[in-house]
């Protein structure tokens, strides 16, 4: 294995990292503030139709992603409504929102489109193409000198392999992914909003105590969850894809879940979590069946590997994973 | 209550004997989905052609997994459809349970050859030949001489599809080198557009410049990715020349359809038995139109319909997947 193929394989990982680690920090917020949210495949797949959708309609990926962000807030809000208003059960208002999600938009896409739960193929103006970086080696160089791009790429120097193959050429929403890390970490440990934050998860009587409204508090939290899950389904349908199809999502939402679980709440470890499972998905789609020596490791192992992880560090093996102590529990005021 | 009793008797004598004077056909999707761009809708689109020239209605059902195969069957058994037409290899266990049960009702099968029963048409396709054909214009088409393969859930049929497009390939240029990945081992493999997207561009960047997809709904993603990256793309089962124009060198045409509307033409009196359609039957071959003309030379194309003709004739001996369960021209 060279150096390129290397490279390439990050590249892979940092795209099929990127819907992990947004629903990853989504769900974080939701369950730092004590609101258990197993409905993040549901709001993503909702985002990825809505957003194909507007953008397939009026030509804009912004109005799309715009719409995106809108339909996965509204399954937020019913998911609040459920859990924190009227203190329902968190998971079952969760699964709720995966089947009425999973239904809803081959539903709509099929009275909308009429092209069986898809949406229509979106052309340049409906997506968020990559980003070219400056001096990096793109399809116009590979023009100017008439051959193609992955030679261009297999002669260049490494540090201008890592640099247009690994950082330059994302869309957008990568990046934007990658800088809600450090921003996520600044509003949890840096912030007074994420204090309370995270207080309303561990001891939310404490916080009523202090004058805070713990309703509020939640709201905010799984009005955040909402956000970032918009964009991950965004970000699938619009960026990754160029439209909505059935079922897209493809548990990506358990998986950023089982991230979750793995990075014990932790914002930067929660980026380690996502990249590691983006990593050994890549790996799977580059590598079918591994050769060790004598032992050929079949792909299943692979597409298999986050599952058993979390369950290795769920089973106390790897320190223990403790969630947030008032987590799935509807706060009763005393009288 | 005897009043009651021969009231419902007479209810249900009403209910069955309507079924038995309806008798439509009916049609079950596999797992893809209907409105799969690829081999669902090929069935469909037979099926459509079928009840617009004959005015008549059919029923459908698009199974949503794998435990509804035989519920699907024996509730339109039961309702008195017949012929009933299903998709795809899932069916032959499930069929071969039913069918003994229902001996009046006639059963339609795609891509299963192998059940022993007495009302069961069976329908192969010799995809290997017509995956052949395109293969060769993969070869002649590639720069790099390095093209790929993305198959949907790894089961010996897609394996089938792979191993004739491989032979095809080395017999232009036996140097040639053929990249072939499969999607996943689960049904939701031919459902995965994502995944068959990153595939696609883990085999550009390892060299391959034209790409062949036989992966249900997950070819949507690899042709999107192959017209995105600029290179060439194949695609499967019905003509998917349109979806990219000038992007899609051809595609590997599988006439479900035409299977399709030949049962329900034939109706209740349809013959039983195994059928298989290759190119001599105009079952395989590929697609030709306006939106790839400019991508398939003449040479291409003599090229490709001299070996069409070999095929047919005996000179050239496509190898089977199935016969020994490997390939050739292909690692797995």
């Amino acid at each position: 294995m060279d150096f390129l193929t290397l490279i390439q394989i990050l590249d892979s990982s940092v795209r099929l990292a990127t819907p992990l680690l947004l629903a990853c920090l989504a769900g974080l917020y939701s369950e730092r503030a004590g609101i258990f949210d197993i409905g993040l495949e549901g709001k993503m797949l909702m985002a990825a139709f809505f957003s194909a959708a507007i953008a397939a309609s009026t030509g804009n990926v912004w109005l799309g992603l715009l719409a995106g962000i809108v339909s996965s807030l509204v399954l937020a809000a019913l998911h609040g409504v459920a859990s924190i208003t009227f203190r329902g059960n968190q998971l079952i208002s969760g699964v709720a929102i995966n089947f009425l999600a999973a239904g809803l938009t081959v539903l709509i896409a099929q009275d909308w489109f009429k092209q069986g739960g898809r949406t229509p193929s979106l052309l340049s103006g409906g997506r968020f193409e990559g980003l070219e970086w400056p001096f990096a080696i793109g399809s116009q160089d590979a023009e100017a000198a008439g051959v193609p791009v992955s030679q261009l790429m297999k002669d260049a120097n490494p540090v201008q392999q890592v640099y247009s193959e690994l950082i330059s050429g994302h869309s957008i929403l990568v990046y934007l992914a990658f800088l809600a890390v450090p921003a996520t970490w600044w509003l949890l440990y840096r912030t007074r909003f994420g204090l309370r934050l995270r207080a309303v998860g561990e001891n939310p009587a404490a916080v009523d105590t202090a004058g805070v409204s713990v309703v509020g508090l939640r709201f905010a939290a799984v009005a955040i969850c909402g956000l970032l899950c918009g964009i991950a389904g965004a970000y699938l349908a619009t960026a990754l894809q160029a439209g909505f199809v059935k079922d897209m999502t493809a548990g990506r939402g358990f998986i950023a879940l089982a991230a979750l679980i793995f990075a014990k709440w932790r914002p930067w470890q929660a980026m380690g979590a996502c990249l590691l499972f983006g990593l050994l998905q890549a790996v799977a789609l580059r590598f079918q069946n591994i050769e060790l020596g004598p032992i050929v490791v079949p792909v299943q192992v692979m597409d298999a590997l986050p599952y058993i992880l979390t369950v290795v560090i769920l089973a106390g093996f790897v320190g223990k994973a403790i969630p947030p102590r008032a987590g799935g529990e509807p706060y009763v005021k005393e009288r | 209550m005897t009043l009651m009793k021969s009231l419902m008797g007479a209810a249900a004598t009403l209910a069955l004997s309507a079924g038995a004077a309806l008798a439509e056909p009916a049609l079950i999707f596999d797992l893809g989905g209907k409105f799969d761009k690829s081999f669902n809708e090929a069935a469909f689109g037979g099926a459509q052609r079928w009840a617009e020239e004959t005015g008549g209605t059919f029923r459908e059902i698009e199974l949503q997994s794998e435990a509804q195969r035989e519920q699907a069957l024996r509730r339109f058994a039961e309702a008195g459809a017949n012929p009933i037409v299903t998709m795809g290899f899932g069916m032959a266990d499930p069929l071969s349970s039913v069918a003994p049960d229902y001996p009046d009702t006639k059963f339609v099968v795609i891509d299963v050859t192998w059940l022993d029963a007495p009302n069961i048409r069976q329908v192969g396709f010799a995809e290997h030949e017509g995956s052949y054909l395109v293969g060769m214009m993969a070869a002649m088409a590639s720069k790099s001489d390095t093209v790929g393969f993305v198959g949907g859930m790894d089961v010996p049929l897609i394996r089938h599809f792979g191993c004739g497009y491989a032979q095809g390939v080395k017999a232009v240029n036996p140097d040639a080198t053929v990249i072939a990945n499969m999607t996943g081992t689960t049904p939701s493999a031919w459902n995965d557009p994502v995944k068959g997207s990153e595939l696609t561009k883990a085999q550009i960047s390892q060299g391959a410049d034209v790409v062949y997809a036989a992966a249900g709904g997950t070819g949507v993603g690899v042709l999107q990715t192959a017209a995105d990256e600029g290179i060439l793309s194949i695609g499967v089962d019905s003509n998917q020349n349109h979806l990219h124009p000038g992007k899609v060198l051809t595609s590997m045409m599988k006439r479900v359809d035409v299977a399709v509307y030949e049962a329900m033409t034939a109706g209740e009196s349809i013959e039983a038995g195994v059928f298989s359609m290759g190119l001599a039957e105009e079952g395989v071959g590929y697609a030709l139109d306006d939106n790839n003309a400019a991508l398939v030379s003449d040479e291409m194309k003599a090229a490709v319909d001299e070996a069409r003709q070999k095929i047919i004739d005996g000179e050239i001996e496509v190898v089977s997947y199935y016969a020994d369960n490997s390939c050739p021209a292909l690692k797995f």
